[in-house]
């Protein structure tokens, strides 16, 4: 009840007109980012962050925008699946299995209505599951110490890369970089300047921002010119869409596969690095083994359609249950938020439930907010959106590029930091096409600092014994999940990927 | 082949990482751990898995074309340049040319390239610059 009372308290707090323009502003922007194939909610977020920033937010409307965008993301991810036959990002990879066969036969207003709805149900329960289950795990992450911390981080490393990676040496090679990456700069404890090789700039380290609008925004732009003149025509794609609403038969059949979806994708959002990718798969491959019994999945089965949305979606809901209660995030867009909460000097865990409730509360009240705009948004205005996919990548890339850029600038106004920003383009680019996973990059720069200082504080307490690391049942119970979430993905990885890599279209990395 | 490549860079880069870390200073105030135990174990972690690229690499990943890899190149080339542009010629002029070239890179003809550019830069510039008030890059001409 106690959790209900503070929902109560975020709603007053989210229903102000500027954070219910902002909702609305974020939830139609990131159906828009998750419309467009190549841009996902990462992209999406990482755009927007530094903007956010140079506009002066404050915490709160800050992340109710970004927030939105990446269930807006979420959303939109759909539409160009169901009608192009591809996904705007990885989760909605197996939305295109039924959603397309459903447009081929004419029936893309039902299957963009369903998957709206099935969106709906995945997101607004898990949610739910957010609300009761956040403030749960925040009683266990109040025995942490730092050498529980340090597991934690180590843990978030090793299942990160995991499923979505083909390799876990890269995955492993990828967070090495970015805890090196975060490296730079002074000393927090002792105040000697690290790998700054005499650089003024490097002095305060590399800002995780650049990092992440340089190793997404930039690489994407790369990645479309290299693929120029290869991107698929949206061209008559709105003129598929016959009337956008779903027959009540439809819902019926496929309440049965929502409800199953949702629970099992909320499941693997909450599991840290999992994401929403397995999110939707594990919600296809369980109806399907269900529900399937005339082999109509694959040819344009509504089920086919509804189970991956509502997985995807829960699991997006799920996903910020660790990064709230913990702070540690559970996909590649969370990272993305955390780097948010922490540019903002909020940092995400136990005490962020007791010291800015207001802050906490009121996002996930604007996520039930937001879901409700989203619904509202996706079936009356979902040819607007399918409208968005008919501007061409050429005018669409050099728009989001120079934004992206402006964002940056307006933080810094350095022109060092838009050097390193375009850097880590080209090596975004370079590691992309070598397959090595850019998000655990991203969460060591993140959290690399946080990892030290934990390490450090408790071999301190200590006094250097390194046996002090693995002293408590909770950081052993931590360390052997590091261990088996590093080490499962390699025998049940290549069983998800020979599966999901079906269909496949371009170079995706985003596990999100 | 392109993992080995990977790896051979990785360990040098560990290598590197691992020297310039014990190079760094200790402070008279330190700790148990000191600054430079940690960079030493994430050197380590970047040597151990690039070995593992060079003894048992991925198949090999789809390069572009010759062709492809300059347009990239020059394409960064150009991004670099803004950067130094930005804060000379300002944020409209610079902002322009750069989206223009990039419109024109992506397919566009060199007349709508211009106008996409002009458009774009003029647009982010109303939006972000007059109504948003965010302070953008002035050139000689103030903006």
């Amino acid at each position: 009840m106690d959790a209900l009372s503070s929902l109560a308290d975020g709603f007053a707090v989210a229903l102000t007109f500027q954070n219910l323009l902002l909702a609305l502003l974020g939830c139609f922007l990131g159906t828009i980012f998750g419309a467009l194939p190549g841009l996902g909610p990462s992209n999406g977020v990482a755009i927007l962050i530094p903007l956010a920033f140079t506009l002066g937010l404050p915490a709160t409307p800050a992340l109710i925008l970004l927030t939105s965008v990446y269930y807006g993301a979420m959303y939109g991810g759909r539409i160009s699946s169901i009608l192009l036959n591809i996904p705007g990002d990885e989760p909605a990879l197996m939305t295109t299995l039924d959603g397309y066969p459903m447009a081929q036969q004419g029936k893309a207003g039902e299957a963009l209505a369903l998957s709206g709805i099935a969106s709906f149900v995945g997101s607004f329960f898990a949610t739910w599951g957010l609300v009761f289950l956040a403030p749960q795990l925040v009683k266990v992450a109040l025995l942490f110490g730092p050498a529980e911390y340090f597991a934690l981080f180590t843990l978030a490393f090793a299942t990160l890369g995991g499923i979505a990676s083909r390799n876990q040496a890269k995955a492993a090679f990828s967070a090495a970089l970015g805890v090196g990456i975060a490296m730079i700069g002074v000393d927090a404890q002792t105040g000697v300047p690290r790998f700054a090789f005499g650089e003024v700039h490097l002095y305060d380290g590399i800002d995780f921002l650049v990092a992440i609008v340089g190793l997404f925004a930039v690489s994407e732009v790369f990645i479309f010119l290299e693929h120029r003149g290869e991107e698929a025509h949206a061209q008559g794609a709105s003129k598929m869409i016959n009337r956008v609403t779903a027959p009540l038969s439809m819902l019926r059949k496929t309440a049965g596969t929502m409800g199953r979806s949702t629970v099992l994708g909320f499941l693997a959002g909450v599991l840290p690095g999992a994401g929403a990718s397995l999110g939707s798969f594990i919600a296809y491959s369980v109806e399907k083994r269900v529900s399937d019994r005339n082999g109509t999945f694959g040819k344009g089965d509504p089920r086919g359609v509804a189970a991956p949305e509502a997985g995807n979606n829960a699991a997006a809901g799920g996903a910020l249950v660790p990064m709230l209660a913990l702070g540690v995030p559970g996909s590649g867009t969370t990272a993305v938020l955390l780097a948010m909460l922490l540019a903002l000097n909020i940092t995400p865990g136990p005490l962020l439930f007791q010291s800015n409730p207001d802050v906490v509360w009121g996002l996930i009240a604007a996520l039930f907010i937001g879901n409700i705009i989203l619904l509202i948004m996706n079936i009356p205005l979902v040819s607007l959106f399918v409208r968005v996919l008919l501007v061409p990548p050429k005018y669409l890339m050099p728009a989001v590029a120079m934004i992206a850029f402006v964002g940056v600038y307006g933080i810094s106004g350095s022109t060092f930091d838009l050097v390193v920003m375009v850097l880590f383009g080209l090596g975004g680019w370079l590691l992309r096409k070598l397959d090595v996973p850019l998000v655990p990059v991203i969460l060591g720069v993140l959290l690399g600092g946080q990892m030290e200082v934990n390490l450090r504080r408790e071999l301190t307490i200590s006094n250097g014994d390194w046996s002090a690391l693995v002293d408590s049942w909770l950081s052993i119970t931590l360390w052997g999940l590091a261990i088996v979430g590093f080490i499962l993905p390699i025998i049940v990885g290549s069983f998800f990927r020979t599966n999901v890599g079906k269909g496949r279209s371009r170079e995706s990395d985003d596990p999100d | 082949m392109s993992d080995r490549i990977l790896g051979v860079i990785g360990i040098a880069l560990a290598a590197f990482y691992i020297w310039q870390a014990t190079l760094i200073q200790e402070s008279f105030m330190s700790d148990p751990v000191g600054p430079k135990t940690f960079p030493i174990i994430i050197g380590v972690i970047l040597g151990l898995s690039s070995i593992y690229f060079v003894i048992k690499p991925d198949p090999e990943p789809q390069w572009a074309s010759f062709a492809r890899t300059m347009e990239v190149l020059f394409a960064a080339a150009v991004l670099f340049g803004y950067a130094y542009a930005l804060p000379i010629g300002g944020f409209v002029l610079t902002t322009a040319v750069t989206a223009m070239f990039l419109s024109w890179r992506l397919g566009a003809g060199p007349v709508q390239a211009a106008i996409a550019g002009a458009t774009i830069s003029v647009g982010i510039y109303v939006l972000f610059g007059v109504v948003l008030g965010l302070s953008l890059a002035h050139g000689p001409w103030g903006f």
